[in-house]
């Protein structure tokens, strides 16, 4: 596929950035206001709730974290405006003032002091007004470079290092010279794969921060762990699926960023790219704390190969799913978007393979639902670093 | 033809299996992607589809080779087409 000239039809936000897709999220910043949350979702229509159960006497790290997680969320160019609502005002207003960056509509409501009914009845009226904001919007022409894309593979088996992997990494290596901003990320999951990555990246500076990364996550694996690991990385599915060993599941998942990709950069978690280019993100292999880091991070469409058949969807990230083995492609078919099984027989080419994923891309970027979407898969999971105080 | 496992390198010690169905003493197909060749082995065992088979002979503390890289060692002797899984390979790491 030349994509030399191809652009999308997408929805430029006052910040520049491009999103496919024009939510108005209500977003609680803590679980005590998810209540409140979904009461404003249930009254206007065309709104989302993104309930969640953290949020409370966090600190430190992990604080900063779920802020960045939430405004991340807020701030993504899917989303075209946002309704907060905290228990208390203090940090209502720190997600409201770091979504309002973007240029964006958003408005911020506390609990404490109103109770649950008259703040669903304030943010109700504020949620109605962005609705008639965002449903005036329209798509427009976007270049290539303005759309933005993750990866994460899930429930992996042996048929993702073969066949889906490669033909994300594929569609990568076609996407990475037009300038578009991409990233991979599942830190533990690169373990015995670990100087591949090395070797790919950019520059010395690129090598140490990621090397950083991925060493303090193994001193997290090796301070907690009771055994080999085995049964959480690789988990019990990956090894039904045939996966033996975590250096096995790594060489799989690292054929995701391709056969020419440089790693440009180096991203701590839910942290936004600032510029072009492959980035590595420091994240949980989970998928849906991964997507979530990724649609934090501001990316707006999402690659996720997968093998044993991964359901994983994200309420703001359209997640499109492609798998190359038989076996799930039949059993699971209402969750595929991108049937790649045909590499295994030598029906296709690695090529072609990347070119089907790429036209799906197009599909969904222009507003097609994925599999996920229509299913309803809207898992929203922030990432913990350790517990609250 | 029809393939009934994927080698990624020629130097490899695994095949992956890629149909359903593989019963003990099948004659097997293998495709090595990267140098675009052909191999066969007869299975020793059922193997799922996903999973392994033994290209080589292997020792017990012997290296697994797949992808052209170290996936692990063998904590069992190994015959060629046997099955190779979790009760004869261990990671090396953690």
């Amino acid at each position: 596929m030349d994509l030399g000239k191809e652009t999308f039809r997408g929805y430029r936000r006052d910040n520049g950035r491009v999103g496919v897709r024009n939510y108005v999220v209500i977003l609680p910043v803590d679980d005590i206001s998810n209540a409140a949350a979904e009461g404003v979702a249930k009254n206007i229509q065309g709104t989302m709730a993104l309930p969640h159960p953290y949020g409370r006497l966090q600190f430190g790290a992990d604080l900063d974290l779920h802020f960045r997680t939430l405004i991340g969320t807020g701030a993504n160019p899917n989303v075209a405006a946002v309704v907060v609502i905290g228990i208390e005002p203090g940090w209502t207003k720190r997600v409201v003032d770091g979504i309002a960056k973007t240029g964006k509509p958003v408005e911020g409501f506390a609990i404490e002091h109103n109770g649950d009914h008259a703040t669903i009845m304030n943010a109700s009226k504020k949620a109605k007004e962005f609705v008639h904001y965002a449903t005036a919007l329209q798509r427009s022409e976007a270049p290539l470079k303005d759309l933005w894309l993750s990866t994460k593979c899930g429930e992996s088996d042996t048929t993702s290092g073969c066949g889906a992997n490669p033909t994300v990494g594929n569609a990568f290596d076609k996407l990475y010279p037009h300038g578009t901003t991409l990233v991979f990320g599942e830190t533990t999951e690169l373990t015995g794969g670990e100087h591949v990555v090395a070797a790919r990246c950019r520059t010395p500076e690129v090598r140490e921060k990621f090397k950083m990364m991925f060493d303090r996550y193994q001193e997290v694996v090796n301070r907690h762990k009771t055994s080999d690991l085995t049964e959480s990385q690789p988990t019990k599915g990956n090894i039904a699926g045939g996966l033996t060993t975590i250096e096995e599941k790594a060489l799989g998942n690292i054929q995701k960023i391709g056969k020419r990709c440089k790693v440009d950069g180096v991203l701590d978690k839910a942290e936004t790219p600032t510029g072009p280019g492959l980035w590595f993100m420091d994240s949980s292999s989970a998928a849906a704390e991964m997507v979530t880091l990724c649609a934090a991070a501001g990316f707006v469409v999402h690659f996720f190969p997968t093998g044993q058949g991964n359901v994983i969807g994200n309420p703001i990230l359209p997640v499109i799913k492609l798998c190359a083995n038989p076996k799930t492609v039949r059993t699971m078919a209402e969750h595929m978007d991108v049937d790649v099984s045909g590499l295994l027989r030598r029906e296709i080419n690695m090529d072609q393979a990347g070119d089907k994923l790429l036209e799906c891309m197009f599909a969904t970027a222009n507003g097609r639902w994925t599999a996920a979407e229509a299913l309803g898969h809207r898992e929203f999971v922030l990432t913990r670093l350790y517990e609250s105080a | 033809m029809t393939i009934h496992f994927v080698v990624h390198e020629e130097d490899d010690s695994v095949g992956t299996i890629v149909v359903e169905g593989v019963k003990a003493g099948d004659t097997l197909t293998g495709w090595i992607m990267e140098q675009d060749k052909t191999v066969t082995v007869k299975t020793l065992n059922d193997i799922p589809i996903g999973h392994k088979i033994a290209l080589k002979e292997l020792g017990n503390g012997d290296t697994v080779i797949k992808y052209g890289v170290d996936i692990g060692r063998t904590v069992a002797p190994i015959r060629q087409g046997e099955y190779l899984h979790v009760h004869n390979v261990k990671t090396k790491r953690w």
